[in-house]
């Protein structure tokens, strides 16, 4: 479990640090997304991974064998920023686009 | 219970809920005087705060459990000397800046007061926060609102390099909150008095785990605080700003600065005095070689908003190299520079604005080109003895030279009397401080280039603005408009006059970073209040 949660929180970081290094807005938008799913996820698995266990805690049952649950509050409150500033970014982007002529991050071509 | 326990968290509601208020209204007059009041109010608020922080007789920092929960399971509010600086220092430039965007600036687009409260509440916020995850959150709510002032007033170049900052500051928040996520993996808390407690008690793999978070939270707050290599994305973007923006984006790099030594404070190693967020000597190379770019930057800048952007990073570096000297008296020396140097690049900003008002923008180009291939004009004697100044241009021009003299750290102004306590204190380094001679004598070298560069620079600039036979329009200035330089340069004339109170504080608050104990005690003694017997 902890292998594959890690392997998928390294390739989307991965593939997300490489788009956001491309020439074209819609890569660097698409390049912080998955960042943001990578760091979602990576909050999420410092309260520990457990499976098959069940989400509510039995009166007498030992608190130390359950996750914690208070990255899991953290990470909604990232989702949200995260969210809304990537939505904040898509809106310049139309405007960069618009008033530029290209959507290119520098606003113009590179020469040939 | 009364409701002057509240005040501290007032800096954070008032222009929270103000600039929630601002919206339902349609009057662009009301909208503004709310702005008007709300951002005076914040300052007054903020220097009852700093008194009541100063007065020995209270407790060395207030502490605020918000919805009364006990400090390891709550939020905190923490105001200490240094937020208490911090928040006086936001407020005065935020009254300057909005006095100064009365004029017409708050014309050129909708949602600037708001956006602008919404700033001052993420500043005020991320000051007082006690705790690491509400640091992150005060810090998007200040990037989110900076975004749109930095957009404010629209045009191209607004929008392209507004693209590239909202891109840079994205990507240091993702850092954050991985950052964030590791301190919490490896301590299991997030206040940060509480990590500071733990942070000895870690061993083995979770103290790894630790300082790589603690790296990572370094790396954020010095993409704050535009340090070379990460500072890239700051001359474009403070150049293409309004000016009133700009005023107030002149606190937002020291906000970086401000995580630095609260957080970096807080998480000592324990050995030779380094913190885990960087060894001291990451700390002085960095600060170096932004100096180092900034005064190439400096000289080689082509017109005055982009000047005034690089001597932004210049006081950035500077700061960063001293505080990795790690000495306390040094740290002193860098607060005073904080904020002698914050108030005078605000006004800087806004002085710009009013200079460039008259001329075209072939000018610059123009003034450079002249420079590389010689300057032939041959002024006519009689027509050189009978040009008289007209009094706005003589009054540009005096506010002018204070700015330089202030970057510059020239005397009278207190620009001076910081690089003074810098490097005095880089030169008789206290016994057991980790500075040894040549990271002493690395500090000195760069606080005088900085200077020889910005002089150098500014007196260029300035004989270009000033003294050019380049035909130009006098500029149109209103006093609205000029009021908020001359008390800028004002108020750093007061900060000379009044070096050694001022320095007394300050060489506190920086001996209370280097020793956290007192504020950690205050933090985690803090108990709930007991509800009063009897109804109200």
């Amino acid at each position: 479990m902890e292998l594959i949660v890690a392997i998928g929180i390294g390739v989307l970081a991965g593939s997300g640090a490489w788009l956001l290094m491309r020439p074209r807005t819609f890569q660097v938008i698409i390049g912080l997304s998955l960042i943001s799913y990578a760091v979602n996820l990576f909050i999420f698995s410092m309260g520990r991974l457990r499976t098959a266990a069940p989400p509510i805690l039995d009166a007498g049952d030992d608190p130390s064998r359950y996750t914690d649950p208070l990255p899991q509050a953290l990470v909604l409150t990232a989702i949200v920023i995260g969210f809304a500033m990537t939505a904040l970014f898509l809106v310049v982007l139309l405007a960069a686009r618009g008033l530029t002529g290209t959507d290119h991050v520098d606003g113009r071509e590179r020469e040939p | 219970m009364s409701l002057a326990s509240h005040l501290i968290i007032a800096p954070i509601l008032l222009p929270l809920l103000v600039g929630g208020l601002m919206l339902v209204f349609d009057n662009r007059k009301l909208v503004a005087g709310l702005g008007v009041v709300s951002t005076f109010a914040v300052l007054a608020i903020a220097i009852v705060l700093m008194q009541r922080v100063e007065t020995g007789n209270g407790p060395e920092s207030i502490v605020y459990l918000l919805g009364n929960w006990p400090v390891q399971f709550g939020i905190v509010l923490v105001a200490d000397r240094l937020s208490g600086m911090m928040l006086v220092l936001t407020g005065v430039l935020a009254c300057a800046a909005l006095t100064y965007s009365l004029a017409r600036w708050h014309r050129q687009g909708a949602y600037f007061h708001p956006l602008f409260q919404f700033l001052l509440a993420g500043l005020n916020g991320a000051f007082l926060t006690g705790d690491l995850f509400n640091l992150f959150v005060f810090f998007e709510l200040m990037l989110a609102a900076s975004y749109g002032l930095a957009l404010h007033g629209s045009g191209s170049a607004r929008v392209r390099y507004g693209l590239h900052y909202i891109a840079i500051n994205l990507t240091s928040a993702f850092a954050f909150l991985i950052g964030v996520a590791l301190i919490y993996g490896a301590t299991g808390t997030l206040n940060m008095a509480e990590i500071a407690v733990r942070v000895p008690q870690l061993a083995g793999s979770e103290r790894a785990l630790f300082a790589a978070g603690a790296a990572i939270f370094g790396v954020v707050f010095l993409v704050k605080a535009a340090i070379w290599p990460l500072g890239f994305w700051l001359p474009n973007i403070y150049a293409a700003v309004a000016a009133p923006v700009a005023a107030i984006f002149a606190i937002m790099t020291k906000v970086g600065i401000y995580g630095v030594l609260r957080v970096g404070g807080l998480m000592s190693t324990g050995e030779d005095g380094g913190t885990f967020l960087f060894g001291n000597g990451w700390l002085l190379a960095g600060g170096a070689a932004t100096v180092l770019f900034a005064a190439t930057g400096m000289i080689a800048a082509q017109g005055l908003p982009r000047l005034a952007a690089f001597s932004v990073i210049g006081t950035s570096g500077t700061l960063i190299a001293v505080i990795g000297i790690g000495d306390a008296t040094a740290t002193a020396g860098a607060l005073f520079y904080l904020v002698s140097s914050t108030l005078s690049i605000s006004a800087f900003f806004l002085l710009i604005e009013l200079v460039d008002r008259g001329r075209l923008p072939a000018d610059d180009i123009l003034a450079v080109t002249l420079e590389a291939y010689g300057d032939d004009e041959d002024i006519d004697e009689e027509e050189a003895v009978g040009v008289a100044v007209p009094a706005v241009m003589a009054l540009l021009g005096a506010s002018f030279m204070a700015c330089a003299l202030l970057l510059a750290g020239m005397p009278p102004f207190s620009g001076f009397i910081a690089k003074f306590v810098m490097i005095a204190a880089a030169l008789n380094p206290a016994p057991g401080s980790t500075g040894g001679t040549f990271s002493d004598w690395l500090v000195i070298g760069i606080l005088l280039v900085l200077g020889l560069a910005t002089l150098i620079a500014m007196t260029r600039a300035g004989i270009r603005s000033f003294w050019v036979s380049i035909d130009r329009d006098i500029p149109s200035v209103k006093v609205i408009e000029f009021a908020p330089i001359a008390l800028l340069l004002v108020l750093s004339l007061a900060l000379t006059v009044m070096a050694g109170p001022a320095m007394r504080i300050l060489q506190e608050t920086s001996e209370g970073l280097y020793a956290p104990q007192a504020y950690m005690k205050s933090v985690l003694s803090a108990a709930p209040r007991q509800p009063q017997g009897g109804s109200p």
